[in-house]
């Protein structure tokens, strides 16, 4: 089980041929105060890079881009009633997907948690 | 005037000592929140008292004769029945019945003090001392401007100053506190009780940090002043209200008095008395989404069988509320309340109904 992260601040740790994703507790920080999730649907596939869902706070709406292709086996249904957990425990219960890799050579594209924390610094 | 450095209150140093997160808002550094969070600023304004730097506001004294009466050739309220010591709500017109701003003018027995937006100083300045003849327009740099609102808004103020107890809403007085002579008004921007105290600049730090000791008083940022304000119903300058909107679209009729609605005399009064009339073409409503998803500023509304009838001016989500809610302007014939929309956010269309506004109940000292 290894734990990579993207530039867009989004954590992916990977079992075999899944992976769970989420937006780091930094990314949670910046955000402020979450009071949304919009989240794709079981089943839709996406590539790397793609829109695959927004996060609004009572500031703004974000995006959340894919850091890699997949497809959604499983969206976190706990973040609908409950999207402020979005802040309170990004990296742990409030997981965002699982999700199945399309094509794990992608992972190298991504950073440890030694290189995320030198890029937000 | 865009491109000068942003310009910083007399609080500044203040806000960021209190770990406030400054931005830069119509040209001034201002705090958008706090530690405590928008959330958490809101609450406590609504429950207790929640404390605004609201300098970067326009400041002006009018001395001359007959201001009053002048004052009503450029907006549409009466004035010349505004007792000393009363403060209205109003707005200056254009020729097209537009709104040019929206503003407060107080009766300061022997002048006028006017309130106006800070994005709009550059534009309301020259336009009074052009149009108010023979009346002096002085605009004020060495005051500041705080904001005290909430329900325990008067115990704050009132420790401080106990003549700012006997106020009631829409007063305005001049009063000591520390020893310093500021403009006490009861009014606000939040739909809650409250003060807005002009303070000499030099000793602005010294009483907002006096006012912040009470236990109940917290700061609160430009974050928490918005989502208050469109819980409260109250139109942002910009936003909800422009040039290209007119007063009875925006349902700030009740700040036009009877007579001035009746003898017209005022920028744009052909339009305006028309449309009160026989009704204007679209409204602006309180539209509260049925699911989570925030509707925000420019949101195209639909009817539910697919046409365009509006479009949301202020949107987001409302902490007392607890859920999405927004304010625009919709083709009347579907403005009523309970009338079935859709909001078409990121390209899909969400529940919304049409609600009357405020969404929370405002609690002012009558």
């Amino acid at each position: 089980m290894t734990t990579y992260y993207s530039e867009e601040h989004e954590w992916i740790t990977v079992e075999g041929e899944t992976a769970t994703l989420g937006i780091t507790q930094h990314a949670a920080d910046q955000l402020g105060e979450i009071v949304f999730c919009e989240q794709k649907e079981v089943g839709d596939t996406f590539d790397k890079a793609e829109e695959i869902g927004v996060i609004e706070s009572v500031k703004a709406a974000s995006e959340i881009y894919a850091p890699l292709d997949g497809e959604v086996i499983e969206a976190n249904p706990a973040l609908e009633e409950n999207p402020g957990a979005l802040n309170e425990s990004p990296e742990g219960e409030a997981w965002i997907y699982k999700i199945k890799l399309t094509d794990a050579a992608q992972l190298e594209d991504l950073m440890d948690l030694d290189g995320y924390k030198a890029f937000i610094g | 005037m865009m491109t000068d450095a942003p310009k910083r209150t007399p609080l500044y140093d203040l806000h960021v000592e209190l770990g406030g997160k400054m931005v830069d808002f119509a040209g001034w550094e201002m705090p958008v929140q706090y530690p405590m969070g928008i959330m958490g600023e809101h609450k406590q304004c609504r429950e207790k008292a929640g404390l605004f730097d609201v300098s970067h506001m326009g400041q002006v004294i009018l001395k001359g004769d007959d201001i009053a009466a002048k004052l009503e050739t450029i907006a549409p309220s009466a004035f010349t029945t505004l007792k000393e010591g009363k403060a209205r709500y109003t707005f200056f017109t254009n020729d097209a019945g537009g709104i040019m701003d929206d503003l407060i003018v107080s009766n300061a027995g022997d002048h006028f003090f006017v309130v106006v937006n800070a994005s709009m100083r550059h534009q309301d300045i020259p336009h009074m001392a052009k149009h108010l003849d023979g009346v002096e327009v002085i605009e004020i740099f060495d005051r500041a401007l705080v904001a005290v609102q909430g329900p325990v808004a008067e115990a704050v103020v009132g420790d401080l100053c106990p003549a700012a107890r006997d106020m009631k809403f829409m007063e305005t007085i001049v009063a000591d506190i520390m020893g310093v002579e500021c403009r006490l008004s009861r009014l606000g921007y939040t739909g809650e009780d409250g003060y807005e105290i002009s303070i000499p600049e030099d000793k602005a730090v010294e009483i907002t940090r006096a006012l912040l000791a009470h236990e109940d008083c917290a700061p609160a940022g430009l974050g928490a002043r918005d989502s208050l304000r469109l819980e409260a119903g109250l139109c942002l300058y910009g936003n909800d209200i422009d040039n290209d909107t007119t007063p009875v679209e925006a349902a700030l009729t009740w700040a036009m008095q009877k007579r001035r609605r009746e003898e017209g005399g005022f920028p744009g009064a052909a339009r305006i008395q028309k449309e009160l009339a026989e009704g204007a073409a679209r409204k602006l409503v309180g539209i509260k989404p049925t699911g989570r998803a925030p509707a925000r500023q420019g949101v195209e509304v639909q009817s539910p069988e697919g046409e365009t009838i509006g479009m949301i001016t202020s949107g987001g989500f409302g902490p007392t509320v607890g859920g999405p809610v927004a304010m625009g302007y919709v083709a009347t014939e579907q403005a009523t309340p309970g009338q079935a929309v859709n909001l078409i956010i990121r390209g899909k269309a969400q529940p919304a109904e049409i609600v009357a506004l405020p969404f929370v109940t405002q609690n002012y000292k009558r």
